[in-house]
């Protein structure tokens, strides 16, 4: 169980490094195993997490590594087979209202015009939308879909539909955001200018976020911290704090610095261990 | 078909799916049977139907072919618009009810167990192969069975319409509640939404391209299954009166009920690709 060790050791020294911040959330030892026709999967095994307020954590690893499950486990609609998930000192069982949750694929309803789209977490929550109101139309032309009130999702590009997805999920002003893969289908191009608007909405808003990725570069241009999760059952398998200034700029993804942090990260989710850049391999 | 292509946006999304598969699973066998789309093709199709029944008048005129094996086109359509009020009206009537008594019955049935059962998988296969038996038996063969229950009545032809057009609706409908999208689902559930906010919201929407399918395809099935009923066993109604005016060779009758007949047929069609494009739009 050196590995469990190693990862509880990387807790500690992260969770040292964002200062005095309390934990918003916690993940505490999460264990999950999916029953399956032909035995069991691990997904996840004893893995531990602290996320302070206002924090930006991106999560990589090797596809499989159960970063999607940690993800869902967070936001209640998994469940753990054993450990638990904590935010504001209370478990998280079942989805809560303080947690936002942004899809793959914006995951938008084809029958509904982007406007439907957008009211509809206040429709199943049944909160009258009307105080949310100028919030709505502020974030729409924040992101650029100010006047698209009309078009249904078919109409709009991958980005329109995210960026509409994100609308809906920042419009009744969760505290948390958990984003699964968000930007995985979309081009270079899209995506750079995703991270842009991502980064400025966190940092003009303060949410806590939660980002799950398999593009290093991404994770560390969005990221106050990465965390790397071995393969399958997915563990810790380290924690880097990236210390850019921001607002980050998409040229710095070029500096050597830059640079040299992925090629650490992808070692490390290479051989689900940290290995130091200037040990030779 | 190279220069169509070229003329064609590329459309966001993989939204490009019409003309995929034809079949029932997908609405756009229906659909995509293009109706006129413009008024230059309409007068064409109008034109074709003119000039082929001119051709039929001339040749049956020319040819001299007995009126009782085949009636001049313009017989009949003096016998539709002469007689319609005392000859057809009063068994249109008859049919109608029919029709719309057994569908209202078999449809509202058929939905509700198909949104039921696929629920739960396990009924589901075990029902699944009697649904499978009721669609493909043909329901007039129980007209008999169900004069001798019910007598000479609407009854036994409103039951079987019922039956007729009830597992068809249900089949499709239930092909429509077995798509889950898991993603969508989750949605939902992440803004905390109950069992009832999840089918309304998510499943129900999923399924209505497949219902109104099946409601397309029930309806159908429940014309051809009135007026069989009524050739079978009934004292009026458009299929009685296919029977009787031929047997008094008044071809030009028989066929003005032919042509109100197809008319019924193409309406039901023509209600139900609006109704498709109107509210299935977003998935073709």
């Amino acid at each position: 169980m050196a590995t469990a060790h190693r990862a509880s050791a990387a807790t500690r020294t992260s969770a040292g490094m964002t200062g005095s911040a309390p934990a918003l959330m916690t993940v505490e030892h999460a264990t999950k195993l999916y029953k399956t026709e032909t035995g069991s999967v691990h997904a996840l095994d004893d893995l531990s997490l602290s996320v302070a307020k206002g924090e930006f954590i991106a999560i990589v690893g090797p596809s499989g590594c159960g970063k999607s499950t940690l993800l869902w486990a967070m936001s209640g609609l998994h469940d753990l087979t054993s450990g638990r998930v904590m935010l504001n000192g209370t478990p998280v069982t079942e989805p809560r209202s303080e947690i936002g949750m942004i899809f793959q694929d914006a995951n938008l309803l084809p029958w509904r015009n982007l406007r439907q789209n957008i009211l509809f977490p206040f429709e199943i929550k049944k909160i009258n939308p009307a105080p949310f109101e100028p919030r709505i139309q502020d974030l729409l032309r924040q992101v650029g879909l100010a006047g698209f009130e009309k078009k249904m999702p078919r109409e709009l590009s991958g980005g329109m539909q995210q960026r509409a997805s994100i609308v809906r999920c920042l419009s009744y002003d969760p505290d948390v955001i958990l984003m699964d893969e968000p930007f995985g289908a979309l081009d270079a191009f899209t995506r750079d200018e995703m991270n842009l608007l991502i980064q400025r909405l966190w940092m003009e808003t303060g949410k806590t976020i939660i980002f799950v990725t398999h593009n290093v570069s991404e994770a560390i241009f969005l990221a106050d911290r990465v965390v790397v999760l071995t393969p399958r059952p997915g563990r810790m398998a380290h924690i880097f704090p990236i210390d850019l200034p921001r607002p980050r700029t998409i040229d710095m993804t070029y500096e050597p610095g830059f640079v040299q942090l992925t090629m650490e990260i992808k070692r490390t989710i290479e051989t689900g261990v940290y290995v130091p850049a200037d040990t030779p391999v | 078909m190279a220069s169509e292509l070229r003329e064609t946006i590329p459309t966001f999304g993989g939204a490009e799916r019409e003309g995929g598969d034809v079949d029932l699973t997908n609405w756009s066998a229906v659909t995509s049977t293009g109706f006129a789309k413009s008024w230059g093709e309409a007068a064409l199709i109008v034109g074709l139907a003119v000039l082929l029944l001119g051709a039929a008048e001339i040749f049956l005129r020319v040819s001299q072919v007995k009126s009782y094996i085949f009636p001049l086109p313009s017989e009949v359509f003096t016998a539709l618009f002469t007689r319609f009020p005392d000859l057809f009206w009063p068994h249109l009537q008859v049919t109608l009810i029919e029709l719309f008594g057994g569908y209202l019955i078999g449809a509202t049935i058929g939905i509700v167990l198909a949104a039921v059962i696929t629920q739960f998988p396990f009924v589901e296969k075990i029902i699944t192969p009697y649904i499978l038996l009721l669609v493909t038996t043909p329901m007039i063969a129980l007209v008999p069975l169900l004069i001798l229950q019910f007598g000479f009545t609407l009854t036994p032809r409103i039951i079987a319409v019922a039956l007729a057009s009830g597992p068809m609706v249900m089949i499709n409908a239930a092909t429509g509640f077995r798509r889950t999208d898991l993603a969508k689902i989750a949605l939902a559930r992440s803004y905390g939404a109950s069992t009832f906010q999840i089918f309304t919201k998510i499943r129900f929407p999923l399924a209505l391209p497949m219902i109104i399918v099946g409601l397309m395809v029930g309806a159908i099935f429940g014309l051809l299954t009135a007026v069989g009923a009524e050739m079978v066993g009934g004292k009026n109604g458009l299929g009685n009166q296919l029977m009787f005016w031929s047997s008094m060779v008044k071809m030009q009758n028989f066929y003005a009920i032919i042509l109100l007949l197809a008319l019924m047929g193409v309406s039901i069609y023509a209600f139900f690709y609006w109704v498709g494009k109107k509210w299935t739009s977003w998935q073709a």
